[in-house]
C-alpha cells in the first residue's frame, strides 16, 4: 500500500529543467535510494520532499495528505545532511533535544527520548560533548538521532556517508539500515555510490537527467538494467553491438558467431542492430561446453589483484573487462596473447533504449 | 642570529616605538600636573569633573542604544542576504560602505534639513527626538564596521544548512535566529558592538552639530581649555578601547563552541 506519493514532480531553475515528470510510490517502512550522477536531480527531489524547493509542477503526499504547500517546519520530515549540520553551540544532548524543545514537549519526555536516541546510535555517554569534540562518524550518528528524535513521518538522507572514510562508511550504512528496520521508518536515501544504494535499499531509483530511468529492487537493477545508462552506471558492464539475424527465432550475430537469445526477446526490436551487454562475471576465460559460445579475444591489459585477476581484452572490436580467479599453478595470460572467452547467451542483457538506431 | 631575524626584530621594534612612544609621552605628560613631581592630579581632576561624568554616561547610554539598534538592523539583514539574496551582497556591501565616503557633516546637515521643526517629522524639536536622531546617526557611522563584523561571523558557519536542519526540526525564523544564529556569531556580534562603542565614545561632529552633551565634544572642549587633563582623557580613552579589545579576546577564548566543526 502506498504511504508516500510523488506525482508528476517537475522542477526548473530558470530555463534549466532539473527534474522532469518524476513519479514514485513508496510503501510504509520502505528504504528507497535515489541513485545517479551529479546533476541528475536526485538532491532536488529530496529538497522538494523536505520543502526547501517548491516543485514547478506536481504533488507530494504522505498518507493521502498533500504536503506540497506546507512549509519545511510543518512537514515533520527528518533530514540528515552530508555535512552533519549539527548546531555547534549546542551539546550532543541539546542537539538531539532541539526538535523536541521546539515542539514544546515536557522536559521528562525530552530527557527520556534523548537517552533513548543516544542509546540507539551507540553513544549513550557522549551527551555532554560538543560537536567539534566528535569524529565525523559520531557526528553523523548524532545527526541521525536528532532527525529521529521528533519521530518524523519520513526520513531523508542526503548523501550522509559521503564525507566519511571508506571503513566508517561501510559500518555506518549497516547501522543506518539496522536502525531504519528497527523503527520501521520510511526512508529516502540520496547517493551517487551504487554500492551503497544496492547494499541497503529495498528499491533503487536510478536517475538520469532529471528522470527515473529505472525503479526496482537492487538485484533487478543490477541483473536486468533496461537502459544503456542504467547498465553502465550500475556496476561494470561490457556492451556489444549485434546484428539481428532472425527476429522470430531470436538469433543475432556477434562478430562471426550466432547467438541464440530467448525466443521473443527481439519481438519489440525495430532495428537491424541491437545492444547487448554482459557483466564481467558472465565472461569466462577458456572454451566452455554448449550452450556457451566462445569468442576470440586479444588481451590488452592484466591487473593482478590477489585473489582476482582483472583482464581487459578486445572482442569483436570492442574493449571488454572480465575477472578470473587467481590459481597458484596457472600464470595470468600475457598482454597481446589471443585467448578464448566464453559466455552463456542467457547472461546477455538486451538493452532496450533508443541508442541503437 | 640570522640577518633576516635581526631585520624582523628591528622592524618590530621600530613599529612598537612608533605606536607606543607618543602614547608613553602623552601618559608621562598627563602625570606632570603638579610641578616637579609625577602625580595623578590630572586624572583626579577629570574624574571629579561633573561634566565628564555626565557626558561619559550620556555617551555610554547612547552607545548601548546604538549597538542594540545597529545589531537589530544589521544581523537579520546580513543573515537574509547570505541565505536568500546572495546576489545582492555586493550592493549591500556598497551601501554599508557609504558612511566611510560621505562625511559625517553631510549626514548631520541632511538630518537637520529633513527632520527640523518645520518638517513632516520634527525630531530636532525635542530632546528625545534629537537623541533618537543622534542614535541613528551613530548607527549609520558604525554600519561599515558592524556589517563587516557580523558578515564575517556568518561566513564562519554554514548558515544555509544549519537553517534547513532547524527548519526540518520544526523551528521557525525567530527560534532559528535567536537560538542558533546569534549564539554562533556571538563573538562577531560583540566585536561589532565594541567597535560601535569605541566610535560612539569618540564621535564629535554629529553630537556637536545636534548640540548633545556627548563625550566627544567634551574632549574637544577640554583640549581647548586645559593643559594636562586632555592627555589624561586620551589615556583613559585608550584604556577603554584596550579593555574592549581584551574583552573580545577573552570571549573568543572562552567560547567553547567557537572551534570550527571537523
Amino acid at each position: 500500500m502506498t504511504y508516500m506519493k510523488l506525482e508528476g514532480l517537475q522542477k526548473s531553475f530558470g530555463k534549466t529543467r532539473v527534474v522532469e515528470h518524476f513519479d514514485l510510490d513508496i510503501g510504509k517502512g520502505e528504504f528507497i535510494s535515489l541513485l545517479g550522477p551529479s546533476g541528475c536531480g536526485k538532491t532536488t527531489i529530496l529538497r522538494m520532499v523536505a520543502g526547501f524547493e517548491s516543485p514547478t509542477a506536481g504533488h507530494i503526499s504522505i498518507e493521502g495528505q498533500d504536503i506540497t504547500p506546507l512549509r519545511p517546519s510543518q512537514r515533520n520530515i527528518g533530514l540528515v545532511f552530508q555535512s552533519y549540520a549539527l548546531f555547534p553551540n549546542l551539546t550532543v544532548a541539546q542537539n538531539v533535544a532541539f526538535g523536541l524543545k521546539v515542539a514544546r514537549q515536557k522536559q521528562s519526555v525530552i530527557d527520556q527520548r534523548v537517552a533513548d536516541m543516544l542509546a540507539l546510535i551507540g553513544l549513550p555517554k557522549l551527551g555532554d560533548r560538543y560537536p567539534y569534540e566528535l569524529s565525523g562518524g559520531q557526528q553523523q550518528r548524532v545527526a541521525l538521532a536528532r532527525a529521529l528524535a521528533v519521530r518524523p513521518r519520513v526520513l531523508l538522507l542526503d548523501e550522509p556517508l559521503s564525507a566519511l572514510d571508506a571503513k566508517i562508511r561501510v559500518s555506518l550504512r549497516r547501522e543506518i539500515r539496522d536502525i531504519q528496520r528497527e523503527l520501521g521508518i520510511t526512508t529516502i536515501f540520496v547517493t551517487h555510490d551504487q554500492e551503497e544504494a544496492l547494499s541497503i535499499s529495498d528499491r533503487v531509483v536510478v536517475m538520469n537527467q532529471g528522470r527515473a530511468d529505472q525503479v526496482g529492487e537492487p538485484h533487478v537493477i543490477y541483473n536486468h538494467p533496461t537502459t544503456r545508462f542504467v547498465a553502465n552506471f550500475v556496476g561494470t558492464l561490457n556492451t556489444f553491438e549485434a546484428v539481428v539475424k532472425d527476429e522470430r527465432k531470436g538469433v543475432v550475430t556477434l562478430g562471426d558467431v550466432d547467438l541464440q537469445l530467448t525466443r521473443g526477446a527481439l519481438a519489440n526490436s525495430k532495428n537491424d542492430k541491437i545492444g547487448l551487454a554482459i557483466r564481467p562475471e558472465g565472461l569466462m576465460l577458456g572454451r566452455q561446453k554448449a550452450p556457451a559460445v566462445t569468442l576470440q579475444a586479444t588481451i590488452e591489459d592484466v591487473q593482478f589483484l590477489g585473489s582476482v585477476i582483472r583482464l581487459r581484452a578486445k572482442v569483436v572490436g570492442q574493449s571488454i573487462s572480465l575477472d578470473t580467479f587467481n590459481r597458484n599453478n596457472v600464470a595470468p595470460p600475457a598482454i597481446g596473447s589471443v585467448v578464448d572467452v566464453s559466455l552463456h547467451p542467457k547472461d546477455l542483457i538486451l538493452l532496450q533504449d533508443s541508442d541503437f538506431t | 642570529m640570522k640577518l633576516s631575524r635581526i631585520a624582523s626584530w628591528f622592524t618590530f621594534s621600530l613599529g612598537t616605538l612608533f605606536f607606543f612612544l607618543p602614547l608613553l609621552a602623552t601618559f608621562e605628560f598627563s602625570l606632570r600636573a603638579r610641578r616637579g613631581v609625577y602625580s595623578f592630579d590630572a586624572y583626579q581632576s577629570v574624574l571629579s569633573d561633573p561634566q565628564f561624568r555626565e557626558t561619559f554616561i550620556y555617551s555610554i547610554v547612547m552607545a548601548l542604544f546604538t549597538i542594540v539598534i545597529g545589531l537589530a538592523i544589521v544581523t537579520p539583514t546580513a543573515f537574509w542576504v547570505r541565505l536568500k539574496l546572495p546576489k545582492l551582497r555586493p550592493y549591500v556591501e556598497f551601501i554599508t560602505l557609504l558612511p566611510l565616503v560621505i562625511p559625517p557633516i553631510v549626514i548631520v546637515f541632511g538630518y537637520i534639513r529633513l527632520y527640523n521643526t518645520s518638517s513632516w517629522l520634527p525630531l530636532t524639536g525635542t530632546v528625545t527626538g534629537t537623541n533618537i536622531l543622534l542614535m541613528f546617526g551613530y548607527a549609520t557611522l558604525s554600519l561599515p564596521y558592524l556589517y563587516r563584523a557580523v558578515d564575517t561571523g556568518l561566513r564562519t558557519i554554514d548558515i544555509r544548512t544549519l537553517t534547513e536542519a532547524a527548519q526540518s526540526l520544526g523551528a521557525g525564523w525567530t527560534t532559528i535566529i535567536l537560538r542558533l544564529i546569534l549564539p554562533n556569531v556571538l563573538v562577531a556580534l560583540l566585536s561589532g558592538a565594541f567597535l560601535t562603542f569605541a566610535i560612539v565614545i569618540g564621535e564629535y561632529v554629529l553630537a556637536a552639530l545636534l548640540d548633545r552633551p556627548a563625550f566627544g565634544p567634551y574632549m574637544v572642549w577640554m583640549g581647548g581649555n586645559k593643559a594636562y587633563e586632555p592627555a589624561a582623557l586620551a589615556v583613559i580613552a585608550f584604556a577603554i578601547t584596550w579593555a574592549c579589545m581584551a574583552l573580545i579576546q577573552l570571549l573568543t577564548r572562552f567560547s567553547r563552541h567557537a572551534k570550527a566543526p571537523t
